[in-house]
């Protein structure tokens, strides 16, 4: 039958079109990475100790590359998810400690103090690129510093260290031997995922990203969704930082300097195009897994620390090169 | 005896437009039957994309009236005025390069899924894809691949779904601008043949076209526009190219209004 078929085909397409992405270039390249240094050092890499780190250390990276790709895939860029994240901790932190009795109440309002804060910052980001019309990346240059150093005012320039111990140890917990943050993580993946694949909210992401006058004839409501994007970049950025809160047990002010770049490097090695309109959640786990197994490989191989750096920004550029080498086979 | 003709699914009548000192339209008048292609014409500056604009809604007139289906209308954006079932394919084509073509066809209009799923955004993929099927099939347009992104086809393609998409959503008239700009020779064929079949279907197409040729083969009627206003109206199967081009020139006046 003429259906029949013509399934098969699309089946054959569908394949064809993943293996062609750029995302299953990186797949191979993260296993290709993991295999290496199992070979190399079988009784410390490929182990349940190191699994477990590396799934920790990936998790609030994750978290806050999952808002990343929604402003990427709008050709757009958010370099104050690191700021953000260290003025929500620091806010979620103050919160709590305000709180005094370390209860639940206190976490569960620590948490809602964490996510509102970085959904103000993020509405504010949306806000001026939508509505102001300045450049993403002026916009997050200037609410990196804002977030930065109102988090300084704040906390005067002191992390806080009050942390409930029940967050705490919520942060360092496992179920079935998985860290729970990992857990918590890949949950809030795996729903990202689906929206962007699946609902209007996600084909719109795309649209705006790949013309944003084309959606906007096509009755799209453009700024609503370049704000809704932008403030999903500041959720997830809130819920990294009650998770970094969580684990860290303090705020870490002067740990997130890097962050941003962190994250927009995993989005673009997972194959999301910094051009827009292009882009995939599965692509970004796995451009968070790759400098993360880098950097403990290094260590556990004894390559000294210093050079997971380079060898990431050879991976990046790789990334890049591969999505652009494919643009002009395309366009050709 | 045509300011009087029931045939008319949209018409303009003494529309004017100023844009600060200058005049794009003095008190044109413009119609479109149900069920043809008219080619509007016109030499650059002649106000035919201002007219355009004014009918599909993008700007306002600062004087005159539009009639759809005989009712006056005054639309306020191009939403309203495709909700009221005109649509315009731009020469920009406004589609989403990195998107596929199923996904073109319904921007912004995208099928949900039936129930729940549905109402919380879950788009319908399997029967956006069968719709677009039917769509291209009836108009022959060729798709090869449902799933590729609209940016890496040919001109021609391009084209065929931009002009699926309006079609899918015009109930009344549909504007193509310079739809073979930028195409070649066969392309143009195929875009052609494209206008006829969507006329078929019952919906009256609003060509806006250079060519004389194009014109003279796919239209079943031209408006001409020379300053701001309409100068000359021709049916094409008893004009003659000479005479249209007169009309566009100013050489003759020839049907002048």
């Amino acid at each position: 039958m003429k259906s029949d078929s013509s399934d098969d085909r699309s089946v054959t397409a569908a394949v064809r079109s993943w293996i062609a992405k750029p995302t299953t270039t990186m797949l191979l390249i993260l296993i290709g990475l993991v295999v290496a240094f199992s070979i190399l050092e079988p009784s410390a890499f490929p182990t349940v100790l190191n699994l477990r780190g590396t799934l920790s250390d990936a998790a609030i990276l994750l978290v806050l590359a999952v808002g990343a790709t929604f402003v990427i895939i709008t050709a757009g860029i958010d370099l104050s998810v690191g700021s953000i994240l260290v003025f929500s901790s620091v806010v979620s932190a103050k919160v709590m400690e305000w709180f005094g009795n370390a209860g639940i109440d206190a976490i569960v309002v620590g948490l809602l103090a964490a996510v509102a804060a970085g959904c103000g910052w993020g509405l504010v980001n949306g806000i001026l690129v939508a509505k102001a019309k300045i450049p993403p990346f002026v916009v997050t240059l200037g609410t990196l510093g804002a977030a930065y150093g109102l988090s300084l005012v704040v906390s005067g320039g002191l992390d806080v260290r009050s942390v409930p111990k029940g967050l705490n140890e919520f942060g360092n917990d496992r179920v079935a031997g998985v860290p729970v943050i990992a857990i918590v993580a890949g949950l809030i993946t795996v729903v990202a995922g689906v929206v962007l694949a699946l609902t209007v909210f996600g084909r719109w992401t795309y649209a705006i990203g790949s013309n944003s006058e084309s959606a906007r004839r096509a009755g799209i409501a453009v700024d609503r969704q370049f704000i809704a994007v932008y403030t999903i970049a500041g959720l997830t950025a809130g819920i990294g930082a009650y998770l970094s809160l969580a684990r860290f047990g303090t705020t870490t002010i002067a740990g997130n300097t890097t962050t941003n770049l962190q994250v927009i490097t995993a989005v673009v090695i997972g194959g999301t195009s910094l051009f827009g309109g292009k882009g995939w959640m599965l692509g970004t786990a796995i451009g968070v897994f790759i400098p993360i197994v880098i950097a403990k490989g290094f260590i556990i191989v004894g390559v000294g620390p210093y050079w997971q750096f380079a060898a990431v920004g050879v991976v990046l550029i790789l990334a890049v090169f591969v999505d652009q080498r494919r643009r002009l086979r395309a366009a050709g | 005896m045509f300011d009087s003709d029931t045939r008319e699914v949209l018409s303009a009548r003494a529309v004017r437009k100023s844009f600060g000192n200058v005049e794009a339209l003095r008190g044109a008048d413009f119609d479109v039957h149900i069920g043809e292609v008219v080619a509007l014409m016109g030499d650059n500056g002649a106000g035919k994309t201002t007219l355009v604009k004014i009918l599909s809604g993008v700007i306002s007139p600062d004087s005159g009236t539009v009639r759809l289906e005989g009712s006056p209308v005054e639309f306020s954006s191009p939403i309203e005025a495709r909700n009221a079932g005109i649509e315009t394919v731009y020469q920009d084509l406004s589609l989403a390069d990195t998107l596929d073509p199923v996904a073109n066809l319904f921007l912004g209009r995208e099928i949900r899924r039936s129930g729940l799923l549905g109402r919380i955004g879950f788009v319908d993929d399997a029967a956006m894809r069968r719709e677009a099927q039917v769509t291209f099939d009836a108009l022959n347009v060729t798709v090869k691949a449902l799933r590729d992104e609209v940016g890496t086809m040919s001109g021609g393609q391009r084209q065929g779904v931009a002009v699926c998409r309006a079609v899918t959503w015009a109930k009344h008239v549909l504007f193509l601008d310079e739809p073979t700009a930028a195409l070649g020779v066969r392309q143009t064929q195929n875009v052609l043949d494209l206008i006829r079949r969507v006329r078929d279907r019952g919906v009256s197409v609003v060509l806006i076209s250079h060519s004389i040729p194009e014109v003279m083969a796919v239209a079943d009627r031209v408006e001409v526009l020379r300053l701001g206003q309409r100068v000359g109206r021709f049916v094409v199967s008893t004009s003659s190219a000479e005479e249209i081009v007169g009309a566009i020139t100013g050489a003759t006046d020839l049907g002048a209004a």
